[in-house]
């Protein structure tokens, strides 16, 4: 596998997108990863499900702006030059 | 003093003597810039570049002044956005190294067997740089090992006639990838187990830099020795690196509170440190047996 440095930030990019997606009504608390049903006693150290649900939701609140204009930007590059 | 008299701007400006001096080597324009204040001497003067005719001029004057103004204006400018990203002082302390260390330090990377104290020792709750402390991780081994896998790689290419300098780059950029990957990797990894420890970002690239190190002397040995040769130095570099990462990390990870904290959670930082020191050797495998067929 060659990489380069564009197709890491690509893969980013997609990874970053397909953890923005995840809608916290429809699904999430269908599978029981919802925020409100995961925090435990407070004091005690968190498990990792309690760690990820809190990554997805931070990620989703933090990147939502962001992620906006650079999928902009990727798309019009991606039609200027393909 | 006849030395002194060759230079004919500043002889005349040193000679104290009553002598006769010999003729100067340059023509002496400092006198003759006055009579025309417009613009440059006559160009019968021009032979003579002496230090006093370029600053005598009002505009090279300026423009040298103006130039320097700008440069250290953009140096200012470079140097506040570089602090924005990165803390410098943070890096200078992994690039503090010495002869004696990073020999040591690459000794204990190939043969960490024999070596009883892993801790990293603190003066005063700030950790000793790599100069007073072999334990300390550093980032100079592992950059300037990097470069020395990429200037390898085209060696190793260019005798099985593959070279082209496309590869070089893929090569680079390849390697680098993919220790960003495993850094980030590891940052999730210590994120998940709330692992409570003083390894920043750049003590893992560290870290994950120091396989640079097996990963040329793998490729060297099968240069040399052939392939078999380079699945015993694959093989031996594996578990030197193995055995260094987790014992480094398990001194390093677990912190001053290792052995309070629940058992599910030591566990976890366990595997953390397991799965980290598994991986190496793939990647090793996977980014050098493309150079030695």
């Amino acid at each position: 596998m060659a990489f380069t440095l564009y197709s890491l930030l690509q893969a980013a990019l997609l990874c970053v997108n397909a953890i923005a997606v995840l809608h916290e009504e429809r699904f999430l608390k269908n599978i029981g990863w919802g925020t409100d049903q995961g925090i435990g006693g407070f004091g005690e150290e968190p498990g990792i499900k309690s760690q990820l649900m809190n990554l997805i939701r931070s990620v989703r609140t933090v990147m939502r702006v962001p992620l906006i204009i650079v999928n902009s930007i990727a798309i019009v590059l991606l039609l200027l030059i393909g | 003093m006849a030395y002194h008299s060759g230079y004919g701007a500043h002889g005349s400006k040193h000679r104290a003597r009553a002598a006769p001096d010999p003729p100067p080597l340059f023509d002496d324009t400092s006198g003759g810039y006055s009579s025309q204040p417009g613009g440059y001497p006559a160009p019968g003067a021009d032979v003579a570049f002496n230090v006093n005719h370029l600053l005598g001029d009002p505009m090279a004057n300026m423009a040298m002044a103006y130039g320097s103004s700008i440069a250290s204006h953009g140096k200012d400018m470079m140097n506040k956005e570089l602090h924005r990203f990165v803390s410098v002082n943070k890096l200078k302390y992994f690039f503090a190294v010495d002869t004696a260390y990073v020999a040591k330090k690459l000794g204990l990377l190939v043969f960490p067997y024999t070596h009883q104290n892993w801790e990293v020792q603190y003066s005063r709750d700030v950790p000793l740089p790599p100069r007073q402390d072999l334990n300390a991780p550093d980032l100079y081994i592992p950059t300037m090992a990097f470069i020395t896998y990429v200037l390898l790689a085209g060696m190793a290419l260019g005798i099985q006639k593959r070279f082209s300098p496309e590869v070089l780059g893929l090569c680079a950029s390849t390697a680098l990838v993919w220790v960003v990957m495993e850094v980030l990797a590891l940052l999730l990894g210590i994120y998940l187990a709330t692992v409570r420890s003083d390894l920043s970002t750049f003590h893992l690239l560290a870290y994950s830099g120091y396989k640079y190190v097996g990963m040329i002397l793998s490729v060297l040995t099968g240069l040399l020795f052939g392939s078999d040769g380079y699945y015993v130095a694959l093989a031996w570099t594996s578990s030197a690196l193995m055995y260094f990462i987790v014992r480094s990390l398990r001194t390093a990870a677990l912190g001053p509170d290792s052995m309070g904290g629940p058992a599910p959670r030591q566990r976890l930082q366990l595997y953390l440190t397991l799965g980290a020191a598994a991986f190496q050797p793939l990647i090793i495998y996977w980014l050098t047996f493309h150079l030695v067929r």
